[in-house]
């Protein structure tokens, strides 16, 4: 999550892509004008006010997320500092644990496999359990949300249907030699070809494609050069190009539900404001938050202002 | 693991196991070489012949000046990305993009290599009654070669240091390595990855640097 985003927002910086572009103009927040030094000019907005510093990854709709949490915070009289754009987990994370960062929108699987490389997969409730025990002393897991954004094998609707797939399953049945574009490391994730010729007994190579998801790998799969793509299920070039997500009934990818990682920091309040912007945020809303950023451009403040306002969280 | 990625890199270049089979380290190589070789020979049937017609005939010096520094400013993967988008991922795409990185260098150098020739030799070699031919291939090109193969050293490392984007849309070379070992943060595999591209580029520049001394007439080569 971390490190596709961080390219995804290098080739917007490049101009190349309209998708990528989109990133980029949602990430324009500077992570040095706030001037978010600990205790500096903190507790300065009204009655002795709490100051959290919120981060995000480099990845746009990460970035929203921290945003929805970011207003919430606000309206419940927090003073929020935003650290936006952060870039990898072995970066942010020491952060957290260190306290310069109190909050940050996380990925149930990612974040577990962080600390527990050998971590199966598993539900989002058993993963969700397991952070609690994996997690280092000083930060917890809050509720997870309904949405996530994780790997999958996708596929285009033609393809879906002339082969009758709807589970990864079905693909045992294809008759050609299956090739899925994705990033390189497809291939020694434990839900990459081995996983699914162990679960599913199905044949797949990876074409390596490294802008994770992004356009050149929607491409690929639109072009016919391959016949799956793992593109992440928040994407809105899923249903843009009325692909197919197929399923994944014995759950062997990762689920990645967002889930928010706090500090001590975080108090009951704070929890509470932050865990109803989760009761509300299902897949549909996140991929909808995504396509505002992706498609129309909209700036992450923006983005979350309407949907708090819309599910009356402000 | 020692705990150090460089030791641990080391340990990656060593271990057998990843110098045979279709990802083996040797394949990866002569892919590596291959894209840069096609992308330097591509650019320079298109950059040579122009840059000696520039040199020689002093015509449309400022634009090829212009047009070479603006490629220089282009960024490859920007093109690449952008290539792949239009033709589809594969090879195409990040060869048309290591062709325009390597026309810069070769543009200047052939056009140098010409002009370099001292103008009184050329005018005696006029004067003597050689046709124009005579006097680029005879006199202008002899006298430059070290220019020109120079320019040829300067695309061919630039593209060799870059030829790992062809991974980015689905071709091989030594890129794999780097991209699968970011991805997967196996750190070894990526620095082992980017040692060798470094000794590729310090070969092929050693190299070149060699045919660029052999390359001068005894003449000038003091100069």
């Amino acid at each position: 999550m971390t490190i596709h985003s961080t390219r995804r927002h290098l080739l917007g910086a490049l101009g190349a892509g309209s998708l990528a572009l989109g990133a980029a103009a949602c990430g324009s927040s500077d992570p040095f004008d706030e001037g978010g030094e600990e205790g500096g000019g903190a507790s300065d907005g009204g009655s002795g006010a709490v100051t959290l510093a919120i981060g995000s990854q480099a990845y746009y709709s990460n970035e929203i997320i921290a945003e929805l949490f970011a207003q919430v915070l606000e309206a419940e009289g927090f003073t929020v500092d935003r650290q936006y754009q952060i870039g990898q987990r072995e970066v942010y994370l020491p952060e957290l644990e260190s306290g310069s960062l109190d909050l940050l929108p996380e990925y149930l699987g990612n974040l577990l496999q962080h600390y527990d490389s050998e971590a199966p997969s598993a539900s989002p409730e058993e993963i969700h359990g397991a952070l609690d025990e994996a997690l280092p002393e000083g930060l917890r897991v809050l509720d997870f949300a309904g949405a996530s954004d994780q790997d999958s094998y996708s596929t285009t609707s033609d393809f879906a249907s002339t082969h009758s797939l709807t589970a990864i399953g079905d693909l045992a049945g294809v008759e050609e030699a299956l090739k899925i574009a994705a990033n390189s490391e497809l291939d020694v994730r434990p839900y990459g070809p081995e996983g699914v010729k162990e679960v599913y007994g199905v044949d797949v190579t990876v074409v390596p494609v490294e802008d994770s998801g992004g356009p050149l790998t929607v491409q690929a799969l639109l072009d016919g050069d391959v016949q799956l793509a793992d593109i992440y299920t928040a994407d809105p070039a899923i249903a843009e190009n009325d692909l197919v997500v197929l399923e994944d009934p014995e759950s062997l990818i990762l689920p990645q539900n967002v889930v928010p990682v706090a500090s001590e920091k975080i108090d009951e309040t704070a929890a509470t404001a932050i865990e109803g912007v989760i009761a509300q945020l299902s897949a549909d809303d996140l991929v909808e938050l995504n396509r505002q950023s992706v498609v129309d451009q909209a700036s992450s403040a923006d983005i979350a202002e309407g949907w708090l306002t819309e599910k009356g969280l402000l | 693991m020692t705990g150090s990625p460089f030791l641990d890199s080391l340990r990656w270049l060593g271990d057998s196991a990843h110098w045979t089979g279709p990802g083996g380290i040797p394949l990866r190589t002569l892919e590596h070489l291959g894209y840069t070789a096609l992308g330097v020979l591509v650019a320079a049937l298109l950059a040579v012949p122009i840059g000696l017609y520039v040199g020689h005939s002093g015509r449309g010096k400022g634009v090829a000046v212009a047009a070479a520094g603006a490629a220089r400013a282009l960024p490859t993967l920007g093109l690449v990305t952008l290539f792949a988008l239009l033709v589809g991922i594969g090879l195409t795409a990040p060869l048309l993009s290591f062709v325009i990185l390597a026309i810069p260098s070769l543009l200047a150098g052939a056009y140098s290599a010409v002009e370099s020739a001292e103008p009184a030799t050329v005018d005696a070699a006029r004067a003597q009654g050689m046709t124009e031919w005579q006097i680029l291939t005879r006199v202008e090109l002899p006298l430059g070669m070290p220019l020109l193969v120079g320019g040829f050293r300067g695309a061919t490392v630039q593209v060799v240091a870059t030829a790992m984007l062809a991974a980015y849309v689905g071709s091989g070379g030594l890129g794999r390595y780097i991209f699968q070992g970011l991805g997967s943060q196996n750190y070894p595999q990526m620095i082992a990855g980017s040692l060798l591209v470094i000794a590729l580029a310090l070969v092929l520049d050693l190299t070149l640097l060699l045919a660029q001394r052999l390359t001068a007439p005894p003449g000038v080569r003091a100069s």
